[in-house]
C-alpha cells in the first residue's frame, strides 16, 4: 500500500487492487465518528462529566454513566497493544492484502481500537511500536482508520 | 422418594426499582440501546442504586452484548428467551441466584419499538447470534480471522508482557495429546512433539494449527437433581460444590486486559464457595479452544502466578502422570470441538469423579473443576465438582 501525507488531513492509504473489505454500517450514535472520517479526522466520544474518552461510541459514558457526550478530535497517535498477522484471510476480498497485520492500537487518549497496521512488513511489527493514523477510502466518501508505524520506531 | 428437604425461594429476594416508557401515540422517540439504557438507569434511580452496584444482567437477546454496552462485568447472566414470559423467568432465575449467593443486584430490561421502526432502518438491538452493530463497524472491516484471531492477539500481548514462548504454548498441545492417546474416542491419538506444533501451518500469528482446537461434530447432555434425590439413583453422585460466572466483554477490542480473563474473578469465587484451593484440584477441565486459552486458565484460576503459565506448563505436568492432570479427555485440541465445547468439560469431569475413565483415569480423583470459556475470552464460568467424600 502507498502512503501519502501531503494534504495535512492525515496520510492516505491507497487500497490494494482487488481488495473488498466488509463495509461498516453507520448508526445514529456513531454518525459523528464516521462523519469525521470523511475529512480524515479521528474524532472520539468524550464524557464531559468524568472527562474521559470511550470507545466504541455509546449513548452514555460507560465509565461514569453520564449522558453529556461531546466529540473531540484525537491526536491520531498511539501504540501497538497486540498484533497478529493473517496469512489466510477468511474474507476472500482481503486475500490480495495477505499477509496483513491486524492490531489492537492503544490510542494516546486511552481507548483501544482494532485496526490494520500498514506501511511496513507485517512480520516486523512489535507490541509497543508507536503508530499514527492513516486513512483508506471507503466507497461512500468515508474512510477507514488504519495505522502506520512512526518513522522513529 | 425419601425425606424431602425444604427448599424455597420465598422471601429471599425483592424487587427494589422499576421503570417503564410508553406513549399515548404508540410511538417513542428513543429506541434501541438508548431506550434500554434509559430504562435501566431509571429503574436503578428508582431503587436508589447505580450501575456500579449491578452484578447481574438479564436480557432476552444477549445479556453479554448488553453488559458490554453498559461497561459492567456481571457474575450472573441470563439470556433466556421464551417470548413474552422471558422477563418473569429472568426474575425467577435472578431470585434463585440471589438466594444462592451468586449475586446481589440484578437488572432486567426490555425495549421494542415495532411502530416507530416502520419509519426507520432496522436497528439490530443485541440480537443473539448475529454480529452486533458495533462489531460490524469496529471489528469486521479489519479482517481478523475468526475464531483464532482474537486469541492470537491475546497470545501476542502475553508474549510481549511476560516472555511466553511458542514452545511453551506448544507443550500444552503436546500434553493434551498425551491424554488423547489414552482415549479411544479422541479425534487425534498420535503423539505430537513441540517441533510438530511449531511446524504446523501458521493460522494467525503466533498460533499454529496445532495450537488451535479441532472442528468436529459432537454432542452432549447432563442431568442434574437435588443431592437428596441423587443419593437414590444408581451411580455415585457428582456434587456441585461451587459455581461462579463472570463476563467483562463480548468482542476482543473491548477486553479490558488481553492477558487476564474474567476467570480471574469467577474461578476464585467458585473455589471459595466450594471451600477449596487450587492445590485440592485433582482434575482440571479447562476449555482449551487454543493453547493460549488453557495457559490463561492456569493463571486466572490460581494454579500459578499471572505471567507464569508458560514455564508452569513447560515441564509437562499437565499430561498423564503429571502433578496437574488437565483436559484428560484430550481436550478441544485433540478430542472434539464442535464450536461450543463446554459441555464436554462437564461430561469428562463427571466420568473422572465416578472413576469411569479406564486408561486415562486419574487415580483417587475427588475434586474436579470444569471451567468454561465463551466467545473470545469473554465469559468464563467455573464449576467445582466433588464426590460424596468431599461434602
Amino acid at each position: 500500500m502507498t502512503v501519502d501525507d501531503s494534504d495535512g488531513f492525515g496520510a492516505m492509504v491507497t487500497p490494494v487492487d482487488g481488495v473488498a473489505r466488509f463495509e461498516p454500517p453507520v448508526d445514529s450514535v456513531s454518525a459523528p465518528f464516521w462523519d469525521g472520517t470523511r475529512q480524515r479526522r479521528l474524532v472520539l466520544p468524550w464524557c464531559t462529566s468524568c472527562d474521559r474518552a470511550f470507545f466504541f461510541p455509546r449513548v452514555f459514558c460507560p465509565h461514569c454513566g453520564g449522558s453529556a457526550i461531546s466529540w473531540r478530535e484525537a491526536s491520531g497517535r498511539g501504540e501497538v497493544y497486540a498484533v497478529t498477522v493473517e496469512h489466510r484471510p477468511q474474507n476472500p476480498g482481503m486475500a490480495a492484502m495477505a499477509p496483513y497485520a491486524v492490531a489492537l492500537v492503544q490510542l494516546d487518549e486511552d481507548v483501544r481500537m482494532l485496526t490494520n497496521v500498514v506501511g511496513a512488513d507485517p512480520a516486523s511489527l512489535r507490541v509497543g511500536d508507536r503508530v499514527t493514523v492513516a486513512w483508506e477510502p471507503l466507497d461512500d466518501g468515508r474512510h477507514l482508520p488504519l495505522f502506520r508505524p512512526d518513522e522513529s520506531s | 422418594m425419601g425425606q424431602r428437604v425444604e427448599r424455597t425461594l420465598r422471601g429471599a429476594a425483592a424487587i427494589v426499582g422499576v421503570a417503564d416508557d410508553v406513549s399515548p401515540t404508540g410511538v417513542l422517540e428513543r429506541h434501541g440501546r438508548a431506550l434500554e439504557v434509559a430504562m435501566v438507569l431509571e429503574a436503578l434511580d428508582d431503587a436508589g442504586l447505580t450501575l456500579a452496584d449491578v452484578d447481574g444482567v438479564c436480557h432476552a437477546g444477549s445479556s453479554m452484548l448488553f453488559a458490554e454496552y453498559l461497561g459492567i462485568h456481571p457474575r450472573f447472566t441470563d439470556s433466556t428467551n421464551t417470548g413474552g414470559s422471558s422477563f418473569e423467568i429472568h426474575a425467577e432465575h435472578a431470585a434463585a441466584a440471589i438466594a444462592a449467593g451468586l449475586c446481589d443486584v440484578v437488572v432486567g430490561v426490555y425495549a421494542a419499538t415495532p411502530r416507530g421502526d416502520r419509519n426507520r432502518p432496522p436497528d439490530p438491538v443485541g440480537r443473539r447470534w448475529s454480529p452486533s452493530v458495533e462489531s460490524m463497524q469496529f471489528e469486521m472491516p479489519y479482517g481478523l480471522r475468526q475464531p483464532m484471531g482474537p486469541y492470537a492477539l491475546s497470545a501476542s500481548r502475553h508474549m510481549a508482557q511476560y516472555g511466553t514462548t511458542s514452545e511453551q504454548l506448544a507443550q500444552i498441545a503436546v500434553s493434551t495429546r498425551e491424554w488423547a492417546t489414552l482415549n479411544p474416542r479422541a479425534r487425534y491419538r498420535e503423539p505430537i512433539t513441540i517441533d510438530d506444533v511449531l511446524a504446523s501451518p501458521m493460522e494467525s500469528t503466533p498460533l499454529h494449527r496445532l495450537d488451535c482446537c479441532l472442528v468436529t461434530d459432537g454432542a452432549g447432555a447432563f442431568v442434574m437433581t437435588s443431592a437428596e434425590r441423587a443419593r437414590q439413583l444408581a451411580k455415585p453422585p457428582v456434587y456441585v460444590l461451587g459455581a461462579a460466572t463472570c463476563h467483562d466483554h463480548s468482542m476482543i477490542s473491548q477486553m479490558p486486559d488481553l492477558t487476564i480473563t474474567p476467570g480471574a474473578v469467577c474461578g476464585p469465587n467458585a473455589m471459595a464457595m466450594a471451600g477449596i484451593t487450587p492445590g485440592d484440584v485433582d482434575v482440571l477441565m479447562g476449555y482449551d479452544s487454543f493453547t493460549i486459552t488453557a495457559l490463561l486458565h492456569l493463571e486466572d484460576l490460581g494454579f500459578c502466578a499471572k505471567g507464569d503459565g508458560g514455564p508452569f506448563a513447560a515441564d509437562g505436568r499437565l499430561g498423564p502422570g503429571g502433578s496437574l492432570p488437565m483436559n484428560t479427555n484430550g481436550g478441544g485440541l485433540s478430542y472434539t470441538h464442535p464450536g461450543m465445547y463446554g459441555m464436554f468439560l462437564i461430561v469428562e469431569a463427571v466420568r473422572q469423579l465416578r472413576a469411569e475413565c479406564g486408561p486415562r483415569q486419574v487415580d483417587g480423583a475427588e475434586v474436579a473443576v470444569a471451567h468454561g470459556s465463551g466467545m473470545v475470552l469473554s465469559c468464563m464460568s467455573t464449576l467445582v465438582l466433588g464426590t460424596e467424600a468431599t461434602l
